[in-house]
C-alpha cells in the first residue's frame, strides 16, 4: 500500500515535529511519499526527505501554494490521488481546512483526528471531546485521514529519501489570501512543547496573564489558554487548548486559575502530569491532576517562580 | 441572497457523556439534546446579516431524526424564516456522516440556491470538523473554515480566521461556504413571544429518497470504549511540596 502524506509547510519551512509524527502514524500504513507544496517549498522537501521511514518526496512550488488555501491544495492532492490506498497528514487546521475537501472531491469519508492505526482499514478516534474512543473501519477505496499528533511519537532523521518536483493543479481562483497576524515568540511551540502552563478565567486580565508567560519562561515552557481567557481577551485565539483549540500532551501541564470543563480537559488529558493551581478545592481539574495546590494564584505563582 | 444554515441536533454540551458498556456506543436514550454550539453562532451570524439588509431569508436545515424539528424550531425562534428538515433515521444512535449531510445540503442547495451557507466548524458528538469542506467540494464553491470575522462585500466575502499560527484574513468569491468559530459572535436567546412565533413558521419534512441521495455509512463503528482515566493524585499543601514532588517525578 501506499500512502501520500501532506507535510506541514508555513512559509516554505516544514513544520517537522508535527510532520514527522504524521510519519510514524503513516509508516504503520505504507510506503509513505510526502507532498510539500507551497510557494517555496524546496527547502521543506529537503527537511523531509531526511525524515526516518519517508521513501520519496514531492514537491510542488506555485504561487497559488503559498498560503494553504483550500482550494488549489486540495485540487493539486486530487490529480496525485489515484496511485495511493491512503491520504494521510497532521491534524493541523491547515489539514482540517483542506482534507475533508480532498475526500469529497473523492467521494469518501474523511477520518479525521486518529489516535491510533488498527490496520489499513481500521483506525480508533476521539469523539465526545475525548469521552469516548471510537474505533471505524472504512469501506471507501481510498482512505482520507489526519493525525492526532500529540498521540504519536515523532519519527526520526537519518533518511535520505528521493526528492520530485512536480506542478501544481490549475488554480481554482475562488479564493485569495489578504493577511496574516501571527504573533512572533521565542517560546516553544503549543503542541510541540515538553512543558505547558496555562491560564484560565482565574487569571482575571490581560496584564495579569504576564504572571503565567513569567512561569513559563522560567520553566522553558509554552503558553496555553482556556477558551474562557481567550474570550476574555486575556491571551490570543492560537493559545486555546482543548476539544475545539489545540490538543497538548506535553510531560508537564501546568494549569493555573482554570476549572477543568470537558471542553478543556479534551486538550490536555493525556499529559504525563498534570498540576493544577486553583482557588476552588471543588474544581473539577483536580480529578486529573497529579499534583493539587489549593490557593490564590496570585501569591502561589510567583512563589513558584521564585522557588523554581 | 438567501442563507442557508445546517444545524444538527447533538447532546448538551453540559451533559456527562456515557459510553454503553456493551461497546456499541454513547448513551443517548433520555438525555438533554440541544442545538450544536457552533450552529447556534452560525444562525446568530445569519440573523445579523438579514438584519443588517445583507440577506433575505434564513432557511435552517437539520438532518437526521425527526426530533431535530426541536432544534429547528429554535433556529426559527431565534429568528431564521423558514426551515427544513431531512428525516434520515429513525434511530437516535445513528449518526448521518458528514460526506451524506453535505451530499444533502448540496441538493438543497440546488433547489434554494442560497448565496452563502453559513456552517458550524464541528459537531461536538462526533467532532469531525468535515461537512463544511465537504459541501465546498460537492458544490465547487469557495470555502472559509473557522471564521470569527465575516465580512460580506457584495460578491465576495471577506473572513478572518483562527488558524494554528494566530488569524489569517483572505478574500472568497460568493457564493461561498463559511465556517464558524466560538468567537465569531454570542448567539441571542429566544424570547418567549419569538418561540410562540416560531411555531407558526414554515417547517418542511423531506426525506433523502427526495433528493436521490444515498446514506449509507462508509464507517462502520466497530466499537465505542471509554477513555483510559487517570488515576486520582494528590493534593500538596505547598508550593515546597509542589517543587519537592517535582523535582522527585523528574519534571522540572
Ligand atoms: C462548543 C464548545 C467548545 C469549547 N471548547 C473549549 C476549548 O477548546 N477549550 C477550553 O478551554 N474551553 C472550551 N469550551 C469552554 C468550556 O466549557 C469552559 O467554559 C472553559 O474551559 C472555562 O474556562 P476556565 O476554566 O478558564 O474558566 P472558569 O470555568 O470560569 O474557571 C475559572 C477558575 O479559576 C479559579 N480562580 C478564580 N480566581 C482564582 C484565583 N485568584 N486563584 C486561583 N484560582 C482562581 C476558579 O476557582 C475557577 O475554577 C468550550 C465550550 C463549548 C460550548
Ligand atoms: N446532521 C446534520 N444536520 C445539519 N447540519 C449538520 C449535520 N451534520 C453536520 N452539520 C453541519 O456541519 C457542521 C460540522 O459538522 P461535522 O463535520 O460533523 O463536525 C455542523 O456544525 C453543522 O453546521
Amino acid at each position: 500500500m501506499a500512502v501520500l502524506l501532506l507535510a506541514e509547510v508555513t512559509d516554505g519551512q516544514l513544520n517537522i515535529d508535527a510532520t514527522s509524527k504524521a510519519v510514524t502514524a503513516a509508516k504503520a500504513l505504507g510506503d509513505v511519499t510526502v507532498l510539500c507544496a507551497g510557494a517555496s517549498a524546496s527547502a521543506a522537501g529537503e527537511a523531509a526527505s531526511k525524515i526516518d521511514g519517508v521513501s520519496k518526496v514531492l514537491v510542488a512550488e506555485d504561487p497559488s501554494l503559498g498560503h494553504r488555501l483550500a482550494e488549489p491544495t486540495a485540487a493539486l492532492i486530487q490529480g496525485l490521488a489515484g496511485d495511493y490506498s491512503h491520504i494521510v497528514a497532521p491534524a493541523t487546521t491547515d489539514a482540517k481546512n483542506v482534507m475533508p475537501r480532498v475526500a469529497a472531491l473523492l467521494d469518501v469519508m474523511v477520518i479525521s483526528d486518529i489516535s491510533g492505526v488498527v490496520d489499513g482499514d481500521t483506525f480508533e478516534r476521539p469523539i465526545y471531546a475525548g469521552n469516548a474512543i471510537q474505533t471505524v473501519k472504512s469501506s471507501d477505496a481510498t482512505k482520507v485521514l489526519t493525525v492526532r499528533t500529540s498521540t504519536f511519537d515523532a519519527a526520526g532523521q537519518g533518511g535520505s529519501a528521493p526528492v520530485e518536483t512536480i506542478s501544481a493543479a490549475a488554480n481554482p481562483g475562488l479564493s485569495e489570501w489578504l493577511e496574516d497576524k501571527v504573533a512572533a515568540s521565542d517560546r516553544p511551540e503549543l503542541t510541540s512543547a515538553g512543558i505547558v502552563v496555562s491560564g484560565g478565567r482565574g487569571v482575571g486580565s490581560e496584564e495579569n496573564f504576564e504572571l503565567i508567560e513569567k512561569l513559563a519562561d522560567k520553566l522553558g515552557a509554552a503558553v496555553g489558554a482556556s477558551r474562557a481567557a481567550v474570550d476574555s481577551g486575556y491571551a490570543p485565539n492560537d493559545w486555546q487548548v482543548g476539544q475545539t483549540g489545540k490538543v497538548v500532551a506535553p510531560a508537564l501541564y501546568v494549569a493555573v486559575g482554570i476549572s477543568g470543563a470537558i471542553q478543556h480537559l479534551a486538550g490536555m488529558k493525556d499529559s504525563k502530569i498534570i498540576v493544577a493551581i486553583n482557588k476552588d478545592e471543588e474544581a473539577p481539574i483536580f480529578q486529573v491532576a497529579d499534583y493539587g495546590l489549593v490557593g490564590d494564584l496570585f501569591t502561589l505563582v510567583p512563589e513558584l517562580i521564585e522557588k523554581l | 441572497m438567501k442563507v442557508l444554515v445546517p444545524v444538527k441536533r447533538v447532546i448538551d454540551y453540559n451533559v456527562k457523556v456515557r459510553v454503553k458498556a456493551d461497546g456499541s456506543g454513547v448513551d443517548l436514550a433520555n438525555v438533554k439534546m440541544s442545538m450544536n454550539p457552533f450552529d447556534e453562532i452560525a444562525v446568530e451570524e445569519a440573523i445579523r446579516l438579514k438584519e443588517a439588509g445583507k440577506a433575505e431569508e434564513v432557511i435552517a436545515v437539520s438532518i437526521g431524526v425527526k426530533q431535530a424539528q426541536e432544534t429547528l424550531r429554535t433556529a426559527l425562534a431565534m429568528g431564521a424564516d423558514r426551515a427544513i428538515l431531512i428525516v434520515a433515521t429513525d434511530d437516535v444512535h445513528t449518526d448521518i456522516e458528514p460526506l451524506a449531510v453535505a451530499k444533502l445540503l448540496k441538493a438543497v442547495i440546488d433547489e434554494e440556491q442560497p448565496g452563502l451557507v453559513l456552517c458550524g466548524k464541528q459537531a461536538i458528538d462526533n467532532d469531525m470538523n468535515a461537512t463544511g469542506q465537504m459541501l465546498a467540494a460537492l458544490t465547487g464553491w469557495s470555502q472559509a473554515t473557522f471564521a470569527s470575522e465575516v465580512k460580506i462585500e457584495g460578491d465576495h466575502a471577506i473572513v478572518t480566521r483562527e488558524v494554528d499560527g494566530g488569524l489569517q484574513t483572505i478574500k472568497v468569491t460568493m457564493p461561498a461556504i463559511v465556517s464558524v468559530d466560538l468567537r465569531l459572535n454570542e448567539p441571542r436567546y429566544a424570547s418567549l413571544p419569538n418561540i410562540m412565533k416560531a411555531k407558526k413558521k414554515p417547517l418542511e419534512e423531506k426525506t433523502p429518497a427526495d433528493y436521490g441521495v444515498d446514506v449509507a455509512p462508509r464507517l462502520q463503528v466497530v466499537k465505542t470504549t471509554e477513555p483510559e482515566t487517570r488515576k486520582a493524585g494528590v493534593m500538596v499543601r505547598d508550593v515546597d511540596t509542589l517543587v519537592a514532588k517535582l523535582k522527585e517525578a523528574g519534571a522540572i
